[in-house]
């Protein structure tokens, strides 16, 4: 009997065990923060924000930055910032830009553009919309495009539209109808131009450069580019440089100029152009052209003189660190110093990397980044 | 007269079973003249299994109460579960860290394939008709079996109810109703038949409807000072489940042999509560599935050296899969066939040398409404030949299986012909006489296809992947002894340590965007780890039994990929360093109360082992009382059952959380 109180008594305790064992609470990442330069002493910005898009479903966007005056690269600063936001800052980070004192986030599958204090990142609000994807600004407006238009007779293909928000309201003001999933966009004086990608659509992809005259807010002309364009890039003669991703089978990836003057297509650089950043009269570029039918990818760095609008020769990276990067997602040159910035993707679901360069092509430092980083701003030094 | 007229309808829709049965059935009758003594049915000859697996079953399965096999297989060391949370959601089990797609399940003896994603979700699995479950680490030693058997480096078996009548009985009739939290209504019916001394049958349907709803949590705080970040309450919505399950089958024996045919049906509407990020709660998905199958066995010992067996199986599975959202609206339908045909032969050469050679034959075809879509179909033939041998104490067994696939497609390119032999070794052995202690290891190689999607999902797929493989190098020891008149009745403890190795893995590497993926033969994963598992029976009081399960797993899978990758050498996504289970069950005149608790160490959700994907422990406590009467023959069990005993909120995929706290209840009468 003694034997068998013992047993129970055994049971018990063990019982009590599985129940009580506390489990530490679930905390906030912490921000990494990192030197990685000495200070630099910098006219124009305070620094810039680095939005790592973090792989969908992950709910891993987070945002890092850059301090000029300190040389400490800090990640994931916004939980910390923000400690009250609810599964923090979302699911794919799509684009990020500073408009007078606020910065601005689209968080692609969250359904919303995140608005900021731009000196702090402190969240002010939150615009909804759905399935939201990048920014452009003009007269204290921010233009927004979006893949989902209203539900139209053909549910499997809807328009994309552009949404017009009052920066100072955050609400959005008017929408306009415009290509199949809309990407990137320039104001180029009364007018807004939409790069249309048709990218949920393979193999119809659109292929068309929407004109959106910003008084009536009404599509005025589509100019026809070449299939699934995504970045559209203005330089400061009035041209656009528009990318077309290709159809990854036999299509190639190529960059065309758009003059906005007589809205035509001027001129096609035969050079796959994932990305690009144009800064002075140079445009950064790189590729990662990816192909079904090799089942491979080829990935290239150029440049191109956006004044007399020819290939310069040879890579902007001159020191062969472009061997370490496996996947170049992001690019930003710093428009004061000429340092030039490539994001590293990696595999998409682990940390990535970012490299600075100096303006000869030699790397300065290198950083562990969030999941994907992608999407840069500078933040300036006066506002 | 209903019954008889629900009989001759269960003979017809038998009667569509392939040819093997009815061959059986004849067989059967010829010999039904002979002495009834003559009859046994025995388990197949060739001696005793060197690697026995984990297994639960009969009385210890029933009390656990779990809606699926899922739920069950928690309790076994050495796996894991991914559990993508409620009563529709998808479940796959890992076995020793080698992905969910080295395991093989088996239903009653054939396995269930999916050659489109290679995963089975065990969720879809009712324990309503389930006899028990077995794990097998590497194969089940034995080599009287299909050449299927031996291609996976893990088995679940899972084998339903067989019909067992005692002298007199006719029939047997049980009907369960089940309800609780998640709007859950759950009545089920099985239905077993003696036909003939020979023969019986036996039909199972089930009904499960759920809303799926339930409250979950998400809560952080700061590290440092512990002050509250957010902390919200939601409900789980959209993972509402309508299914349907019908199962019927024949069984006969035979002088020295038995037959059998099924035949299944599921059909299922579900939503996917899909996850929960960032001003995203709410999704609209909604999945359709429709399976079927029908599949005989037969085997016999043909004479005292030879035994034959033969299996076959048509298989039809579709599904539907919606995508209602106005962002981005897909709907999806997929088909897929297979026809399998497997012949058996083992041959005992001496009192203790055996051999065994099967050969089987496999076609899969899946049909797709995608654009540029491959239509793929894959002809496989598999020759296993296996030898063992079987003394009082030692016992051995080698297998060498041959795989041919051939695949072909309509557009696109198609994989290339391959050809794989993977050997397998098995070797068990009793140092002394009178200690009942077994050492036993094994050694296997083999290596699991790339599935349909992998090879051709329109855009994704990459057609030259070769095979991944896994070897497995296992070692360990068994200790089961029982005692007459003590209060301790029976232990039994198995301890394993294990090494095993993921080459070629085949992993889904990025396009040119991250809406784009395609996949390749990369990853290199090596995995050291060790089972344990102890299990006891107790009297403690005159009419006090109690069982007591406990196992243990300690793994590190560690990803030795690129060495310029900032997370190498680290663990792998989603496996816990530690990780356990406990079942207490106590049995008390007319009362069983059964405690069950698990444990999931802290992991990471993604490759790097770094903050931002440290995933927390998990535990929950079950508890389950069950009271049992029985009325005029008519047996009455009554079961209240409370999971998550403590309350706690958890993912076990980061953003797909689980529920709290909830309640079954559950009525079943026998007749």
């Amino acid at each position: 009997m003694i034997k068998q109180l013992r047993f129970i008594r055994i049971v018990a305790v063990l019982i009590m065990l599985a129940m009580a064992g506390c489990r530490n609470g679930d905390y906030i990442v912490p921000p990494v923060t990192t030197p990685v330069d000495t200070p630099v002493t910098h006219q124009r910005y305070k620094g810039f924000y680095l939005l790592n898009e973090g792989n969908m479903g992950s709910n891993k966007c987070t945002l890092d930055f850059f301090d000029f005056t300190s040389g400490t690269y800090s990640k994931n600063i916004y939980a910390t910032v923000n400690p009250n936001v609810v599964k923090e800052l979302g699911d794919v980070g799509n684009d990020i830009k500073i408009y007078g004192s606020k910065l601005y986030a689209v968080i692609n599958v969250s359904n919303k553009i995140e608005v900021m204090e731009a000196a702090t990142a402190k969240r002010l609000q939150q615009i909804e919309l759905t399935n939201c994807r990048y920014m452009a600004f003009a007269n204290g407006k921010a233009y927004i495009s979006s893949y989902a238009g209203p539900v139209v007779i053909d549910p499997r293909s809807p328009l994309g539209i552009v949404a017009e928000v009052d920066t100072a309201t955050l609400q959005i003001t008017r929408r306009v109808e415009v290509g199949y999933q809309p990407e990137e966009m320039a104001v180029i004086g009364n007018k807004l131009y939409v790069a249309n990608s048709g990218g949920y659509r393979p193999p119809d992809y659109d292929s068309t450069v929407s004109v959106i005259d910003l008084t009536t807010f009404k599509e005025i002309k589509k100019i026809h580019v070449d299939i699934n364009l995504h970045r559209l890039k203005a330089d400061s003669d009035g041209d656009l440089y528009v990318t077309s991703r290709g159809d990854y089978y036999n299509r190639p990836s190529a960059l065309y100029v758009l003059d906005t003057k007589t809205d035509e297509v001027k001129k096609r650089f035969a050079i796959a152009a994932s990305n690009l950043c144009i800064a002075g009269d140079t445009a950064y570029l790189y590729g990662s052209e990816y192909s079904y039918n090799t089942a491979s990818w080829k990935i290239n760095y150029g440049m191109v003189n956006v004044k007399t609008e020819t290939l310069l020769p040879g890579n902007f990276i001159t020191d062969g660190t472009e061997k370490n990067i496996k996947m170049p997602y992001g690019i930003m040159v710093d428009p004061e110093t000429k340092d030039i910035y490539v994001t590293d993707a990696r595999d998409y679901v682990s940390p990535g990397t970012l490299y600075c360069f100096d303006k000869t092509g030699k790397k300065r430092w290198s950083v562990i980044t969030g999941d994907i980083p992608a999407h840069f701003v500078f933040l300036p030094a006066k506002q | 007269m209903r019954i008889s007229l629900l009989r001759s309808a269960l003979y017809m829709v038998l009667a569509g079973c392939p040819v093997v049965s009815l061959q059986a059935q004849q067989r059967s009758d010829s010999t039904r003249t002979k002495d009834l003594r003559e009859v046994s049915v025995i388990a197949p000859r060739g001696g005793k299994e060197i690697a026995p697996g984990q297994q639960l079953k009969g009385a210890e399965l029933q009390r656990l109460n779990s809606q699926s096999v899922a739920d069950a297989l928690r309790f076994f060391s050495g796996i894991q579960i991914k559990d993508y949370g409620g009563i529709g959601g998808l479940k796959t089990v890992d076995v020793r860290s080698m992905g969910t797609n080295h395991t093989g399940v088996f239903y009653d003896g054939i396995e269930l394939g999916n050659a489109q994603n290679g995963v089975v979700d065990l969720g879809k699995f009712s324990l309503d008709n389930m006899e028990e479950i077995t794990l097998y680490n590497g194969q089940r030693s034995s080599i009287f079996q299909p050449a299927k058997d031996y291609g996976s480096s893990g088995s679940i078996y899972l084998t339903t109810l067989k019909p067992h009548f005692e002298e007199g009985e006719k029939r047997h009739l049980r009907g369960t109703f089940k309800t609780g939290s998640f709007g859950l209504v759950n009545p089920s019916i099985l239905w077993q038949e003696k036909i003939s001394k020979r023969v019986a049958a036996s039909f199972s349907g089930e009904w499960t409807n759920a809303n799926g709803r339930y409250k979950f949590r998400y809560q952080k705080r700061d590290k440092d000072n512990n002050a509250l970040g957010y902390d919200t309450f939601a409900i789980r919505r959209n993972g509402g489940i309508n299914a349907f399950r019908l199962e019927g089958s024949l069984h006969g024996v035979m002088n020295g042999g038995e037959w059998s045919s099924k035949i299944y049906f599921y059909d299922s509407e579900r939503g996917l509560p899909g996850t929960m990020v960032n001003n995203r709660f709410i999704h609209v998905d909604k999945q359709w599935d429709r399976n079927f199958f029908a599949q005989s066995s037969w085997r016999k010992d043909i004479s005292p050296r030879y035994s034959l067996m033969f299996n076959g199986k048509y298989a039809y599975d579709y599904t539907h899969y919606l995508s209602p959202d106005t962002a981005y609206f897909a709907e999806n339908r997929y088909y897929q066939q297979e026809v399998y045909l497997s012949v058996a032969n083992q041959f005992a050469v001496t009192k203790w040398w055996n051999v065994g050679l099967s050969g089987d034959f496999q076609w899969n075809k899946l049909d797709a409404d995608l654009k540029k879509f491959s239509y793929p179909q894959r002809f496989t033939t598999l020759v296993a030949l296996a030898t063992s041998v079987s003394f009082q104490r030692f016992s051995a067994q080698a297998s060498l299986l041959n795989t041919n696939m051939n695949e072909q497609v309509k557009l696109n390119t198609a994989s290339p012909f391959r050809q794989e032999l993977t050997p397998a070794v098995f070797v068990s052995w009793q140092p002394v006489k009178k200690i009942p202690v077994t050492w036993r290891s094994f050694y296997k190689r083999i290596f699991r296809m790339p599935t349909f999607n992998d090879l051709y999902y329109t855009d994704i797929g990459n057609s030259n992947l070769k095979p991944e493989f896994t070897t497995q190098y296992n070692t360990g020891l068994t200790w089961n002894q029982t005692f007459h008149g003590k209060m301790l009745q029976e232990i039994g403890v198995e301890t394993d340590v294990y090494y095993n190795e993921v080459t070629d893995k085949i992993v889904a590497v990025p396009g040119s965007s991250q809406f784009r993926w395609t996949m390749m033969n990369l990853g290199f994963v090596k995995i050291k780890g060790v089972d344990v598992k102890v299990k006891a029976a107790w009297q403690l009081l005159n009419e006090l039994l109690v069982s007591t399960r406990a196992t243990y797993t300690f793994q590190e899978a560690r990803d030795f990929t690129d060495k310029s990758d900032s997370f190498y050498g680290d663990q792998i996504a989603y496996i816990p360093w530690h990780s356990g289970s406990l079942i207490i069950g106590g049995t008390y005149r007319a009362w069983d109360l059964n405690y069950s608790f698990i444990y999931t160490g802290e992991r990471y959700n993604m490759k790097a082992n770094i903050p931002a994907n440290y995933t927390l422990p998990w535990y929950t406590s079950d508890l389950a009382l069950a009271y049992t009467r029985t009325v005029n023959k008519t047996r009455f069990r009554l079961t209240a059952q409370v999971n998550n005993l403590m309350n706690q909120y958890y993912d076990v995929v980061a953003n797909y959380p689980m529920p709290g706290r909830n309640y079954k209840f559950i009525l079943a009468v026998n007749i």
